[in-house]
C-alpha cells in the first residue's frame, strides 16, 4: 500500500512534469493524480486498495468472525473528514488483541483517548502497545490481525474528536 | 550407531556453534531454516539448507510437522533442536522417534517430568532436593490453608507458565480468593492448563545452576554458574562459577543437582537451576532445563568439555567416557549477551540490518555469533546477536578481559547493548561479585536517575 509520503514524491515527480493526469494501477491498489483546472493549479487525488474496496463489501459477513486465515482489514465509511493515522512505532507482527483468543483492543467505531492501547506489535519477542495517540472514534483498521508491518506504516485511522 | 547427518532445527549463533562441532566430528549439517533465514550465516555454513516454513516462528521453527517432514526429507539421522524453539518439546523428541531420527536430547518422558512445573517439583522433593515452601491448590480453603502454613507474602504460580509469566504476588490473605482465582482463569488463558500452585516469595536471591551430563545411567555435574543479572528474567551476564559462594553449599549444590538427574536417569546435556539466598547459606530447587543453554560457553571455558560434542556422543549411544574426579574447573568464565536492542530508548529492539561488525579476539576470548556486516537482523526472532566469553586465572583478570574484549565488539547499523555491559563491569557492586537478580533493575532505575539529574543541570 502507499504511504502519504509515497504519494507525496510521486507528486513531486509530476510537479515538474508535463502530463495532467496519472493512473497508476497494481493488483493492491489503484492511484490517480489529476492536474486541477484552476488558476492555482494543484493536484486532485483519487488513491483506492482493492482489499479495502472488498472488504467494505465483505463487511458484513466477516466482521468479528476471526477464523478466515487472513481476514480482510477493517473499515467504515470515510466521511471525508481529516483523519488520523494511527502508524507503527516500529517493524513487527500486528496483534489486536492482547493475546490469541482475546477480544480485540478496538473495534471500528471505539472511541478512544490518546493513550488507549489500540493494538500491540510483536518485535523480536518483545510486545510493544501501539498508543492511539489522539482522541477520537476508531474509523478504520487498516491491517488485519498477525499481519507484520513495516515501521511507520498505517494501522488504523481515527476521525479525531472536536476540540 | 554413528551419526553421519544431522538436522539442525534452530537458527543464530545456536546454529552455528552446532555446525562447527558437527565439522569437527566429520557430520554432514542440514539446517532447518524460516524464510527469513535463508541467507543467513548458518544457512551458509551448513552442507545443506532447507526450507521450514515461513518467517513466523509460529508456521515454521515451532511447528513440529515441519520441521520433522523437512528432517525426513533431508535424510538426516539424528536431530539437533539447540536451545527455545522446540527444544524442550516432548512431540518433537516422539515424533523423531517415530520417525526414526535420533534426538538430540533426553527422552520425551524426561522432558515432561521437568517441563511440567509441578513434576518437576515432586522429583526435587523426592530427590531429597530443597524446594521453595509450597505446593499445588485446587480450592480457596486449600490455598488458604497452605499460605497460612508457608507464610506471606506468597506467589501464585501457573504450573504452565515460566520466564516470568503466569507470576502473582500476594502479600497477606485479604484478596486471596479473588486473586486465586483471576490466576487460575488468566492460566487457562494464556497456557491452556488451569493449574496452579503456591511458593513463599523469596525476595531477594541470586540464580545459581548446575550444568549436568548424564548417558541414561551414570550423571555427572561441570560445576556452576551464576546468571543473576537479568532484566525481566532475561538473562545478560552469566559466569562460572558462580562468584564467592561458601565451598560447603557450592559441593552440597552440585550434590543436589547430580541427585536429580540420577533421579530421572538423565540422558544429555541439562542444568538444574537454583535460588540461592543473598547471605549464601540456604539454596533452593527452582527447574530444569533439559537442553543445551545459552551460557553453556561459560561452562566448556572452565571445564574444557566441549558439550555439544558430549551431546552428540550421548545421543549416538556412546557412554559418558568422563568420571566426576576427571571434571576440574580452571579459572573464571563471563559471558555477556550482546542484543539488538536500544538501551536509551527504553530497550526498544532494533532489527535491521548490521552495516558493519567487529568482534574481539584473542587468547582467552571467544566470540559465538552469527552476524557479520550485511547480516539481517530478523524482527521475528529473539535480539541476541552474539556472545562474548572470556575466560582468565581469576575473576579480576576475567573482568578486564572482558572490558578489553567489549571495546573491540563494534556494530554498526543496529542498536547494541554494549554500552550496558561496559557499564555494568565498571560498577563497584557487580565487581565485588555475587549481586541478586533484583540488582540489575536496581542499577538501571538509578542511573536513569542520574541521567536525568545530568539532564537538568
Amino acid at each position: 500500500m502507499l504511504t502519504h509520503e509515497d504519494i507525496q514524491d510521486i507528486l513531486r515527480v509530476l510537479e515538474t512534469s508535463p502530463f495532467d493526469e496519472l493512473e497508476l494501477e497494481t493488483d493492491r491498489f489503484k492511484l490517480t493524480l489529476r492536474r486541477a483546472a484552476g488558476p492555482q493549479g494543484g493536484w486532485s487525488q483519487e488513491h483506492e486498495t482493492h482489499a479495502r474496496a472488498a472488504a467494505a463489501v465483505a463487511a458484513p459477513t466477516t466482521a468479528g468472525s476471526g477464523v478466515a486465515k487472513s481476514p480482510p482489514p477493517v473499515t467504515a465509511a470515510l466521511a471525508g473528514a481529516v483523519l488520523v493515522e494511527i502508524r507503527a512505532p516500529l517493524i513487527g507482527t500486528f496483534y489486536r488483541a492482547p493475546k490469541p483468543g482475546a477480544a480485540p483492543f478496538v473495534e471500528v467505531g471505539a472511541v478512544v483517548s490518546s493513550d488507549t492501547v489500540v493494538a500491540i506489535l510483536e518485535t523480536m519477542k518483545l510486545m510493544t502497545p501501539v498508543h492511539a495517540g489522539a482522541s477520537g472514534r476508531v474509523v478504520e483498521i487498516c491491517i488485519a490481525d498477525g499481519q507484520f508491518v513495516e515501521q511507520h506504516q498505517v494501522l488504523l485511522r481515527l476521525e479525531p474528536s472536536q476540540p | 550407531m554413528r551419526i553421519r547427518r544431522l538436522f539442525i532445527a534452530n537458527r543464530g549463533e545456536i546454529a552455528v556453534r552446532i555446525i562447527r562441532s558437527c565439522r569437527r566430528l566429520g557430520i554432514d549439517t542440514v539446517l532447518g531454516a524460516s524464510e527469513a533465514d535463508l541467507d543467513s550465516t548458518p544457512a551458509r555454513l551448513a552442507d545443506l539448507c532447507v526450507c521450514v516454513g515461513p518467517a513466523v516462528a509460529a508456521k515454521s521453527y515451532l511447528d513440529v510437522g515441519a520441521v520433522v517432514a523437512a528432517a525426513r526429507t533431508a535424510g538426516v539421522d539424528a536431530l539437533h533442536p539447540g536451545y527455545g524453539f522446540l527444544a524442550e518439546n516432548a512431540a518433537l523428541a516422539r515424533a523423531c522417534e517415530d520417525a526414526g531420527i535420533v534426538f538430540v536430547g533426553p527422552t520425551p518422558t524426561q522432558l515432561e517430568a521437568v517441563g511440567d512445573k509441578l513434576a518437576a517439583r515432586r522429583h526435587a522433593v523426592d530427590a531429597g532436593l530443597p524446594v521453595v515452601p509450597g505446593g499445588p491448590v485446587a480450592s480457596l480453603a486449600e490455598a488458604r490453608e497452605l499460605a497460612g502454613r508457608i507464610g506471606w507474602p506468597i506467589l501464585i504460580k501457573a504450573v504452565g507458565g515460566g520466564g516470568g509469566r503466569g507470576l502473582k504476588r500476594l502479600d497477606n490473605p485479604a484478596n486471596l480468593g479473588a486473586q486465586l482465582e483471576l490466576a487460575i482463569s488468566e492460566a487457562q488463558g494464556a497456557f491452556g492448563d488451569a493449574r496452579v500452585y503456591l511458593e513463599r516469595y523469596v525476595p531477594s536471591g541470586r540464580h545459581v545452576e548446575v550444568q549436568l551430563l548424564g548417558d541414561g545411567h551414570e550423571v555427572i555435574h561441570l560445576g556452576d554458574r551464576d546468571c543473576s543479572v537479568q532484566r525481566r528474567y532475561q538473562k545478560l551476564i552469566e559466569e562460572g562459577p558462580a562468584p564467592d559462594l561458601p565451598a560447603g553449599l557450592r559441593a552440597r549444590m552440585a550434590d543436589a543437582a547430580v541427585a536429580y538427574g540420577r533421579r530421572l536417569a538423565y540422558r544429555g546435556a541439562g542444568t538444574v537451576e537454583f535460588l540461592v539466598d543473598t547471605a549464601g547459606n540456604a539454596f533452593y530447587f527452582l527447574e530444569m532445563n533439559a537442553r543445551i543453554q545459552v551460557e553453556h560457553p561459560v561452562t566448556e571455558a572452565i571445564t574444557g568439555v566441549d558439550l555439544v560434542e558430549r551431546q552428540i556422543a550421548i545421543a549416538e549411544g556412546h557412554p559418558l567416557r568422563l568420571r566426576q574426579d576427571e571434571i576440574q574447573v580452571s579459572g573464571h568464565a563471563i559471558e555477556c549477551r550482546i542484543n539488538a536492542e536500544d538501551v536509551a530508548k527504553g530497550f526498544a529492539p532494533g532489527p535491521g540490518r548490521i552495516s558493519a561488525a567487529q568482534f574481539p579476539a584473542g587468547a582467552g576470548i571467544r566470540v559465538d555469533t552469527h552476524v557479520e556486516a550485511g547480516s539481517r537482523v530478523p524482527p521475528f526472532y529473539d535480539s541476541l546477536v552474539a556472545k562474548v566469553i572470556v575466560h582468565a586465572h581469576d575473576r579480576a583478570q576475567a573482568l578486564t578481559r572482558m572490558s578489553g574484549a567489549l571495546a573491540n565488539c563494534r556494530i554498526a547499523g543496529v542498536p547494541v547493548n554494549t554500552p550496558l555491559h561496559v557499564e555494568i563491569l565498571s560498577d563497584p557492586e557487580f565487581r565485588r561479585g555475587g549481586v541478586d537478580t533484583q540488582y540489575l533493575a536496581r542499577r538501571l532505575a538509578a542511573w536513569d536517575g542520574a541521567r536525568a539529574v545530568a539532564a537538568e543541570h
